[in-house]
């Protein structure tokens, strides 16, 4: 079994889990919760954008137009693109 | 084609990643990967297509679109809508022979809605893939995916539609084969045509410039979009809305999302225009009917996702 990483979301005060090889914005459109818009799902259009607070993770490539490389180190990605890589903290934006 | 201009001859869109997006345009929608340059673009056709190319694929840290050139009659017409252009107030740029493979010069400008375009008149030429010119086949063996047809337009967003429209028409000769307008009679959308398809290109208002919303590629029946539909499944490609019918030109659709978040569209089907045809309007209050017309309700992600 694919090990389970559990994403806490601070302004929503949900849990869920999530593998790593399952983006963060594909649990959510599978899991029916609402919260992150569902755009491209390919890191072009910048809807689905959110903050990682605490945690590891990685990311595939982002349309620098929405998301730019300081942009990844104060933890603001695109959830399409996000697999986590260990427990995460997160926070939904106003989109 | 009423200045000589005759119809798209190619879009080069921009994708994060190259290989992904040779999955998506070569494999999934079925277009026939024909040379790579030494910057690493990727030239693509549709198989009934007779020139050598007309997707350019460029890999970018930006998704979106980098221009959509238009085939014109001779060199002559280029030179002559250049000064036409230029009169409008576009400021013109020429690019020579061969900056894409196998073209000639283009002469590019920018639109009021922010997007770059180009006019060019020759393209080295390869003939529909897989068929002679004499007493060909119906179709040629070996096509993938969902076997595109044709690349036949594109949806554009960007603000000043007004004077896009009167560059369009007066400028390059097209016609407005469909219109929305809101209360205030005040055009919010164009669909253009060059020929008598529906359109060759689309514009929607937008405060934000440059925008692309899609790619279109032409199948021959609903039942090639069903089956778009099911290899979107299989693949599990991130599906935008569909299949379903438009009322804007009435073209039977699904649309889908590329892996770098750029919108495809297969369409069959739709209304043909002359010149001689009056523009048909959509009221903006009937827009949801417009655009879905089985559903006849606005989808925000189809109006407002975008690369």
């Amino acid at each position: 079994m694919k090990t389970q990483y559990r994403i806490k979301v601070l302004n929503r005060n949900q849990e869920f889990f999530c593998d790593k090889e399952t983006s963060l914005l594909k649990h959510f459109e599978n899991s029916k919760k609402d919260g992150v818009k569902i755009g491209c799902r390919g890191g072009g259009c910048g809807v689905c954008k959110i903050r990682i607070v605490t945690g590891e993770f990685t990311c595939k490539a982002m349309s620098k137009a929405h998301v730019t490389p300081s942009d990844i180190d104060e933890g603001y990605v695109l959830a399409c693109r996000t697999y986590p890589k260990s427990h995460l903290t997160i926070e939904l934006l106003n989109n | 084609m009423k200045k000589g201009v005759m119809r798209p001859g190619h879009v080069q869109i921009r994708v994060l990643e190259m290989e992904e997006a040779l999955k998506h345009y070569r494999d999934l929608i079925g277009l026939i990967e024909m040379d790579r340059d030494d910057q690493g673009r990727v030239y693509l056709k549709a198989w009934t297509e007779v020139d050598k190319y007309s997707v350019i694929l460029r890999e970018a840290d930006e998704p979106g679109l980098d221009f959509i050139g238009f085939k014109c009659l001779n060199e002559n017409t280029l030179d002559k809508l250049n000064i036409d252009l230029i009169e409008f107030g576009c400021r013109t740029k020429e690019l020579p022979a061969n900056n894409l493979k196998d073209c000639g010069r283009r002469i590019q400008f920018t639109t009021p809605t922010g997007h770059t375009f180009e006019l060019f008149a020759n393209k080295k030429q390869t003939g529909k893939w897989g068929l002679d010119n004499v007493n060909p086949e119906a179709w040629p063996e070996g096509l993938t995916g969902m076997k595109a047809v044709r690349f036949d337009h594109c949806l554009l967003y960007g603000p000043d539609i007004e004077k896009t429209t009167q560059l369009f028409c007066n400028v390059l000769g097209f016609d407005v084969a469909e219109q929305v307008i809101d209360e205030n009679n005040v055009r919010i959308s164009s669909f253009l045509t060059c020929s008598s398809k529906a359109h060759d290109i689309a514009f929607i208002n937008h405060d934000e410039p440059g925008k692309f919303h899609h790619a279109s590629f032409w199948l021959e029946t609903w039942e090639d979009i069903l089956r778009a539909a099911d290899l979107i499944s299989m693949k599990d490609v991130a599906l935008d809305i569909g299949p379903t019918r438009h009322g804007l030109t009435h073209g039977k659709t699904i649309y889908f999302f590329d892996p770098s978040g750029n919108r495809s569209e297969v369409f069959c089907g739709g209304d043909y225009h002359y010149p001689d045809h009056p523009t048909v309007t959509w009221q903006a209050e009937a827009l949801g009917k417009a655009i879905f017309y089985h559903d006849r309700a606005l989808n925000e992600r189809f109006l407002t996702v975008l690369t």
